[in-house]
């Protein structure tokens, strides 16, 4: 089999997974987050938290449940890495400093999983554990909560702006739907090879006489919810590029799977739950077609190998691994950067210019192709708000969405969330550039660097993770930056969404008429494509025609 | 649906900072997170390393092998280690099958996991690539345009324990030389490890490196 047929078929199996589960795995969510029982494990829960599952929410005290956990948090998460070298399993770490602390903690609760530390020296056993771990579950919880208040919005009608309990979510989202997945995901992951242990670095003397260091630690059990959760934060400094995490191109697939499964599956749930599996499969679509055309682009790029380096190392293998090659690895960064993962298996630094180029719209696009775990579904759904409305401006009728009207205060908030992202990336990289402290870390000058500055402020506003690796972050003035744009990147969208879903909740269903656009068909489908290039298209295109653009026509 | 409880249980009289809705939220967010931490980071990870160990102790344990290549559970026990079937070694010397080169730390430093990070267009990687190319035409004496790809880049992880079935082919007159050995029986060792892709189509064609020393050198130590 030729290169070119072997990656085909290896996209094919890919898709044909999803197929399969996502309709099973939807419509098992849509039920757990519809259910009135409470497992009895849960119960105990509940009990020794003294939170009230049942208690239905306004949005807004959805939302203070929502911070206040996410504060909690950061706050302990930012003590576990102050503290670490005095907790067990620390393996000699240093405490973190301030700077650093506070960007990992706020990378790991706002499911981005930056880092600017290198795991296998700066990360104890206890931290990686009890704190990034139990993050990587969290934080997914959180998206999967934010992205089911939004569609009991839609689903709902005439309350007083009530989507659900928070508390509720959260739990079970972790206990019904991630951990039993993570669990069997970690032992399969284990069984191809990922190491699962509680050592150390232990020296050996290697075959030719030198010695080595293998490492050790529970990384497969991290692994599966990294990918599972769209995390994206390595055990190990080289993420999933490491042997250790990713051993062969088996457990590669099985990673790409594991992480594009859940935002594959939501759009089902969101069909079931709105009483409307059409609405579910046009969104579905949509997804499908972004992250087909991303895929493809990026494994055409890193195949075709255009570049100095390329050209004359004869393929773009610089920053790859031999067992995953062009194809895997270009597989790979596409579905992370349109999960909002940031795993990598290739350094994508290194990757051609128009295959970065791909990973970088990819994330500009807001990570909706097809997203983070809930953030992907709920970016999506904002999106499609946006594109009635634009289409209702067009034919000269009210717009409305699943028999909700889109007025004045919804475009509002549809409007706010759409602009958050680009400012946050613009102000944040402009200032880098432009401040002495910013552009200290750019290891390459010319257009690169700029890539590789925007492509860290695309990332934490993304809250993807992944970057251009060349650029120096572990300085106090990326650190601090960094940090606080991700923390508005996840919760100023967050508190926008929920607002959102108040206000629908709140209104009242109206029947759909001979001027209501059907948002099954695939003309919708088309124009909610056509709007999320469109938008990105219109806000990007000049910074990166100064960055990965101007990089490609060198 | 209708009822107006708050969702988190009211305070007891008296606390500090009980009146602040916020500071009550991330309090009860403490409490929901203390006992998830339980769960997720205690009881999860030790009960994957638990089953882990078990049922597959060689993969949990790092894939670690010895001398005369068979399989070790632990990399301290009374047969000594000699590395890891997934992780890449340094080989210098012309006896040895060579591995890629490594960006981490002074070379294949698995407390420095990583890439070189450097761009498509950086001048500092096509010089690496240009002096990479040199040395391996030199040492296997072959023209400079036969040398693949993966022996002029570094891996993404820097312990790459793999090489193309070409650069591995590409070495062997200089280890059978360098061995006194008899050029095509290392040739078909070469043939006799190259994996092909998982499943026919995942991933690509290749050659581990470590495991293709050991088999050299129980064929001539």
């Amino acid at each position: 089999m030729n290169e070119i047929t072997a990656a085909v078929v290896q996209i094919g199996l890919v898709v044909l997974l999803l197929v399969l589960v996502h309709r099973p795995l939807g419509d098992y969510m849509a039920r757990v987050f519809t259910s009135r029982r409470h497992l009895a494990v849960e119960r105990a829960g509940y009990r020794v938290m003294r939170v009230d599952p049942d208690a239905e929410q306004r949005w807004s005290s959805y939302l203070l449940s929502l911070l206040g956990f996410g504060a909690a948090s950061i706050l302990v998460l930012y003590g576990l890495a102050r503290t670490q070298h005095l907790l067990p399993l620390s393996l000699g770490v240093s405490p973190m400093d301030p700077a650093g602390a506070w960007n990992t903690a706020v990378s790991f609760v706002t499911n981005t999983n930056w880092q600017s530390y290198s795991g296998e020296t700066e990360a104890g056993h206890l931290l990686q554990m009890a704190g990034l771990a139990v993050q990587n579950f969290v934080s997914a919880a959180t998206g999967l909560a934010v992205a089911v208040a939004l569609v009991r919005g839609f689903a709902r009608s005439g309350t007083d702006g009530r989507v659900g309990n928070f508390w509720a979510d959260l739990v079970r989202a972790v206990v019904r739907v991630l951990l039993p997945a993570a669990a069997v995901a970690a032992l399969l992951l284990v069984a191809l090879g990922v190491v699962q242990n509680l050592g150390g670095h232990v020296e050996v003397t290697s075959l030719a006489g030198g010695t080595t260091v293998m490492p050790g630690g529970p990384v497969a059990s991290q692994e599966a919810i990294k990918e599972l959760g769209t995390n994206g934060g390595g055990f190990f400094n080289a993420n999933s590029a490491h042997p250790f995490e990713n051993p062969t191109p088996l457990s590669n697939v099985v990673e790409i799977f594991l992480l594009l499964v859940i935002p594959f599956s939501l759009p089902r749930t969101f069909g079931r739950m709105v009483g409307d599996l059409r609405q579910g499969r046009a969104v579905a679509a949509a997804m499908a077609v972004l992250w087909v055309s991303a895929v493809g682009l990026l494994t055409w790029a890193e195949l075709a190998a255009p570049g100095a380096v390329p050209t004359a190392a004869g393929a773009a293998m610089e920053g790859k691994e031999v067992r995953f090659g062009e194809a895997a690895s270009a597989l790979f960064a596409a579905s992370t950067t349109g999960t909002s993962t940031g795993a990598v298996n290739a350094m994508h630094d290194s990757l051609t210019a128009p295959g970065g180029g791909v990973a970088l719209v990819n994330m500009l696009l807001g990570e909706v192709a097809p997203g983070g775990v809930g953030a992907g579904l709920y970016g999506f759904l904002v999106l499609a708000v946006l594109t009635v409305f634009l289409a209702g401006l067009m034919v000269g009728r009210t717009p409305e969405l699943l028999g909700k009207k889109i007025g004045r205060h919804e475009i509002t908030l549809v409007a706010l969330y759409i602009l958050t992202m680009p400012a946050l990336v613009l102000v944040g990289a402009g200032l880098a550039i432009a401040l002495p402290a910013g552009q200290a870390g750019i290891q390459e000058g010319g257009p690169h660097g700029l890539s590789e500055v925007l492509y860290a402020f695309t990332s934490a506003a993304n809250n993807n993770g992944s970057a251009f690796a060349g650029l120096t972050v572990a300085t106090p003035f990326y650190d601090t930056a960094l940090g606080l744009v991700m923390l508005l990147g996840r919760f100023v969208p967050i508190a926008l969404v929920l607002a959102l879903a108040g206000r629908l909740a709140s209104q009242g269903t109206v029947p759909a008429g001979e001027g209501t656009l059907p948002t099954h068909r695939p003309i919708f489908v088309g124009l909610l494509v056509a709007v999320t290039v469109v938008v990105v298209g219109l806000t990007f295109i000049p910074v990166l025609a100064l960055g990965p653009i101007a990089e490609a026509l060198a | 649906m209708t009822t107006a409880t708050p969702a988190v249980t009211a305070p007891r009289r008296g606390r500090p900072g009980a009146a602040l809705p916020f500071v009550r939220q991330t309090l009860a967010g403490l409490r929901v997170l203390l006992v998830l931490t339980v769960v997720l980071g205690v009881l999860y990870p030790l009960a994957v390393t638990g089953v882990a160990q078990v049922l597959l102790p060689w993969q949990a344990n790092g894939s670690l092998v010895a001398a005369d290549g068979s399989y070790l559970e632990q990399a301290d026990g009374p047969t000594p280690a000699i590395g890891s079937a997934l992780l890449g070694q340094r080989f210098d010397g012309d006896e040895w099958f060579r591995s890629r080169p490594s960006a981490a730390g002074d070379g294949w430093d698995a407390t420095a996991s990583g890439g070189s990070n450097l761009g498509p267009e950086s001048q500092d990687l096509l010089a690496d690539v240009e002096l990479r190319r040199a040395e391996v035409s030199r040492a296997d004496g072959v023209a400079p345009g036969e040398v693949p790809a993966d022996a002029l880049t570094a891996s993404a992880s820097g312990l790459d324990p793999h090489i193309s079935p070409a650069y591995a082919r590409l070495q062997v007159a200089r280890v059978a030389a360098a061995r006194g050995l008899d050029e095509s029986a290392v040739a078909g060792l070469v043939d006799s490890l190259v994996e092909g892709r998982d499943l026919g189509f995942l991933g690509e064609p290749r050659v581990n490196v470590l495991r293709l020393n050991l088999a050299l050198q129980t064929m001539a130590p």
